[in-house]
């Protein structure tokens, strides 16, 4: 047992030795960045490594919890956040180093059980009695362009919970608790456990995701690379293949 | 005569705990928007929070009061590798993080649980988002606290108080009822407290299992949690609340029940 753990840690420690014998250790920065937003900026820490040797920390959780802790004090080098208005609050408390940036945008679907049991074709259904819908808060972005889309619509619902987070709306219905959801698009795309239904245009909400270097970050520069990837157009293609659409 | 006195390293990580716990609550305090709090607490939203809170807490230590005392009894009386097992199974829930025991109340009793879907398909019930939910997840969350309590109490038991009642004629429930419970009964009630303090906390298993419904299933932990995000004054004046109710009713339950100096 012993010997073995012996033996990994002097592997590892080789492998180290190999990889760092040719180039710098690379930089790494913390971003700050809405829930939503994990597949697309998992995918791109790969090539962001390739391109930049610049290695990214994600902390994912809901925009309104980033905003808190960002206004707490927290450290990190960059923020991409789900709603401008969170953003704009930030720049205002002179927490953000330049001007945010819209990298992407996303719209709200309707969110239903895999095969769709319930009919549900229209926000409108949502209404009918003996469909479980559960929303988004909404102190949470996303439960907030809910409230808009529905009243859009002219359509009035009982939720039957209202999450602090989307994910939250997402896995209750992906497990069967609730008959639909107001999800974004590239939720839905990316959950893969649950049918979207689309919301049209004149009932919809396009949410623009602003992203900028923070005030307090270690390393400025890093932190700009991270933003001009994501608006290359490698970084704005891993985004659309995860549900969002082109800034 | 004086008492043996601690010694000073002790003295000092005591002080270093003592600050763990004081800090945060001191912030609390020194933070608060003083000139709020008042309309805090008449604020519809957050009556019904604190009322929701009360009803689920104290429904949730009757149920583990029920359930838990007898469940501790019969831990008290196995032992070796069933104890072992049926001890590690009670106290699981207080060891897994509340959204996993979330989680896992929703597979069990979810519309598409082991027992939550017969359950629908028979009568129609939806256990989620509902009040019983919260409560649910309440008494799994702290039931373990009254077991484990109580179980103690039991081992530490005197055995011939029950052998005598029992030589005297008394069948197994009066020696239950009149003997066991009496003697045991500052350890039934010191786990009830904690079970409640517990309870009136609980947070994660119950957004994931109940929702957050105001009126329904948001209770304050709920209500405090949402709050910090848009009016971090009304979560803690909120927070403050919920401090205030429950060292005052834990101080209370002290000297009522248990007669600590």
């Amino acid at each position: 047992m012993i010997n073995r753990a012996l033996l990994a840690g002097g592997v590892l420690i080789l492998a180290a030795c190999v990889s760092g014998s040719g180039q710098s250790p690379p930089t790494s920065i913390t971003v700050y960045a809405a829930a939503s937003l994990e597949l697309p900026f998992d995918r791109i820490a790969t090539p962001l490594m390739s391109t930049y040797h610049v290695a990214a920390v994600f902390d994912f959780a809901g925009t309104q919890t980033l905003t808190a802790q960002l206004m707490q004090g927290a450290q990190a080098d960059v923020f991409a956040s789900a709603d401008s208005m969170h953003m704009n609050s930030l720049q205002d408390a002179g927490l953000l180093a330049g001007q945010p940036k819209v990298f992407a945008r996303n719209r709200l679907e309707v969110a239903v059980e895999k095969g769709n049991p319930k009919g549900i074709r229209s926000l409108a259904d949502l209404a009918r009695p003996g469909v479980v819908v559960v929303l988004a808060d909404p102190s949470v972005p996303a439960g907030r362009y809910a409230q808009q889309s529905l009243s859009k619509a002219g359509v009035t619902v009982h939720p039957a919970s209202l999450e602090p987070q989307v994910t939250g709306v997402l896995s209750k219905v992906a497990l069967g608790e609730a008959d639909a959801g107001i999800v974004y698009v590239s939720d839905v795309v990316t959950s893969g456990k649950v049918d979207g239904i689309a919301i049209p245009d004149s009932q919809n909400v396009i949410a623009d995701y602003p992203i900028a270097v923070l005030a307090n970050a270690h390393d400025k520069a890093a932190a700009q690379e991270f933003i001009t990837f994501l608006l290359s157009t490698e970084g704005q293609s891993i985004l659309k293949q995860t549900g969002f659409e082109a800034a | 005569m004086s008492q043996a006195r601690v010694p000073a390293p002790l003295l000092a990580l005591a002080a270093g705990g003592l600050l763990l716990f004081l800090l945060p609550i001191a912030g609390l305090v020194i933070r608060a928007p003083w000139d709020q709090v008042g309309s805090q607490l008449v604020a519809p939203e957050t009556a019904t929070a604190l009322g929701l809170s009360l009803f689920c807490s104290l429904t949730a230590t009757a149920l583990a009061l029920v359930l838990g005392v007898p469940l501790a009894m019969v831990l008290a009386r196995t032992s070796g590798l069933l104890r072992s097992t049926l001890r590690a199974l009670t106290t699981l829930p207080m060891v897994l993080p509340p959204v996993v025991g979330g989680v896992a109340l929703l597979i069990a009793f979810g519309r598409r649980g082991l027992v939550g879907s017969p359950l629908h398909q028979a009568f129609g019930v939806q256990i989620p988002f509902s009040t019983a939910a919260a409560v649910m997840a309440e008494t799994f969350v702290a039931m373990p606290f009254l077991v484990i309590a109580v179980e103690g109490g039991l081992r530490g038991l005197d055995r011939r108080y029950a052998e005598a009642a029992r030589a005297l004629g008394a069948g197994s429930w009066k020696v239950f009822a009149q003997v066991t419970v009496p003697l045991v009964r500052p350890a039934i009630f010191s786990g009830a407290v904690l079970c409640w303090a517990r309870a009136l906390g609980e947070f994660g298993a119950t957004i994931t299992f109940a929702g957050n419904l105001p009126g329904r299933t948001q209770t304050v932990p709920l209500a405090v949690y949402v709050a910090l995000e848009t009016r971090p004054d009304g979560a803690i004046a909120l927070s403050l609340v919920l401090l205030a109710v429950s060292l005052a009713i834990l101080i209370a339950m002290r000297d009522r029940w248990l007669g600590a100096p």
